[in-house]
């Protein structure tokens, strides 16, 4: 009975009860040990409804296995099931914005200068003509971008480049080389344009779209923001 | 003990001599101690500039090396009982000298002056890795062209990775109507893309290229706006506060008005 009775730890919160399930154990022990608490708890949980929480720490558990979970819990009326959770969702779900490593480096880029990073680039500061940001990763500058930006610079296509003001004398993704329009009129048709914008490979081709369409072209820097 | 200045560009003939000699010459002017001292080697000319070309004996690297003591080779100015200039030597080359000889002269002379002035010569490599070697501060001069402004903001990227940090600015050889017509970058586009403590703006000014060639320096002629500039420049560096010039010539509405109905000439 005790082996059982340590493979689920139960705490009482404010409004309910937090139920730990072991995170070792075999899937079928657990069960069984659910299954056994439940049943030998009689007294202890019946009564007035009761909402829980399910956490299950690092275990691996697919949809199916956290239906029997329920299955198993839902078998007593007056447990109500509030969530289920392991602890790696949890962290998800609260740090959802941090996600993306990413590196934040502040200063300026001058002429003769090249900063390299590996990874994910916030760059607080301006790059000048003849200075230039190489990258593994997406380079985002809050600053304006006048010199060159490498994003990807060792393959990756889905890499971006962002700035406050877009500006390059010239921009690569991947391998992928593209400088601006050489007549004046072209390059100045928005000119001093307040909008953020990033620069992005489209079948081969870069591209230029306002920083407010990032999410539709990277899904993976969408985050739920609520309904 | 007294403060080291070099004066670099990165690119040449922005103005790097000229600015040298007009504000060091201000400096006397206002009463200081002051030495030039010329690190171009091979291809000196800020004594050409101040006029002391045949005054010179013994140079930069004869104190180096020591062939001669340091006072041996300062050459007073005819002008000013305070200024000296240390010329650099005209038949070497910029690997003549170490940038730890250079320091060493120039911790000699900040003993002595209450300003040293160092003019570097063009480009990044072992000339003005010497320049900057015993300077405590830098002045970056620059002309509104992209050109220099590109070399500027290298030589300002070295200068702040260095001992030095962040440089001040000089903007030179301005012409306010160019700069109106937008044919030329404005000031404020320069400091933009530079991004540092702007020291003064001078105007381009034929009376420039004049002085330099009679090798007396502008500032010695007080109805240049160069001049003006420069002596503004010079009272910035020991402190004042003196407001920018203004550059566009009695030419806005309020002398327009003037000029239309009250017939003053402006």
């Amino acid at each position: 009975m005790s082996i059982k009775r340590n493979l689920i730890t139960i705490k009482g919160i404010k409004d309910g009860l937090v139920f730990r399930l072991d995170e070792r154990c075999e899937f079928d022990e657990l069960l069984t040990g659910l299954r056994e608490m439940l049943d030998n708890s009689e007294t202890f949980l019946s009564g007035p409804l009761v909402s829980i929480d399910v956490r299950f720490g690092d275990r691996d558990l697919s949809d199916e296995q956290k239906l029997q979970i329920l299955d198993i819990l839902r078998s007593k009326r007056n447990l109500l099931v509030r969530s289920i959770e392991g602890s790696k969702s949890a962290e998800l779900r609260e740090n959802a914005v941090l996600r993306i490593p990413i590196t934040t480096i502040s200063g300026m880029v001058r002429s003769g200068q090249v900063l390299q990073h590996d990874g994910n680039l916030l760059f607080l500061g301006d790059v000048n003509p003849g200075g230039s940001i190489v990258c593994t990763g997406d380079i985002y500058i809050l600053g304006a971008l006048r010199g060159m930006a490498h994003a990807g610079s060792e393959g990756s296509e889905h890499a971006i480049i962002g700035a406050s003001y877009l500006a390059p004398t010239q921009l690569r993704i991947a391998e992928v080389i593209s400088r601006p329009p050489d007549s004046a009129e072209e390059s100045s048709a928005h000119p001093h344009e307040t909008q953020m914008e990033f620069a992005y490979l489209k079948d081969g081709q870069m591209q230029i779209d306002k920083m407010a369409n990032i999410a539709r072209l990277r899904r993976d820097l969408n985050v739920f923001k609520g309904v | 003990m007294g403060e080291a200045i070099v004066v670099t560009s990165g690119k040449g003939g922005v103005g790097k001599t000229t600015t040298t000699a007009n504000i060091g010459t201000a400096l006397a002017l206002l009463g200081k101690k002051v030495c030039l001292v010329d690190t171009d080697i091979g291809l000196r000319n800020l004594d050409v500039v101040m006029g002391l070309e045949n005054r010179i004996i013994y140079d930069i690297c004869d104190v180096a090396d020591g062939r001669c003591r340091l006072h041996q080779a300062l050459v007073k100015d005819k002008r000013f009982e305070e200024l000296y200039m240390l010329p650099a030597a005209q038949t070497k080359d910029k690997n003549a000298v170490s940038p730890e000889q250079i320091r060493d002269i120039i911790i000699e002379l900040k003993a002595e002056f209450q300003y040293v002035l160092i003019d570097c010569p063009a480009g990044i490599e072992q000339g003005f890795k010497n320049a900057i070697a015993g300077a405590d501060q830098a002045i970056v001069v620059t002309t509104p062209e992209n050109a220099a402004v590109r070399d500027a903001d290298r030589v300002i990227g070295l200068l702040e990775s260095s001992h030095i940090g962040s440089p001040k600015l000089v903007v030179n050889r301005i012409r306010p109507n160019m700069v109106k017509a937008g044919e030329m970058l404005d000031v404020d586009e320069v400091l933009q893309v530079l991004n540092i403590d702007l020291l003064g703006i001078v105007p381009d000014d034929e009376m420039v290229i004049k002085a330099a060639n009679t090798g007396e320096p502008t500032v010695m002629n007080p109805d240049s706006k160069a001049s003006i500039a420069y002596r503004n420049i010079s009272r910035r560096i020991q402190g004042d506060t003196v407001p920018l010039m203004q550059l566009d010539e009695k030419k806005g509405r309020f002398n327009l008005f003037r000029r239309l109905f009250g017939g003053g000439k402006s």
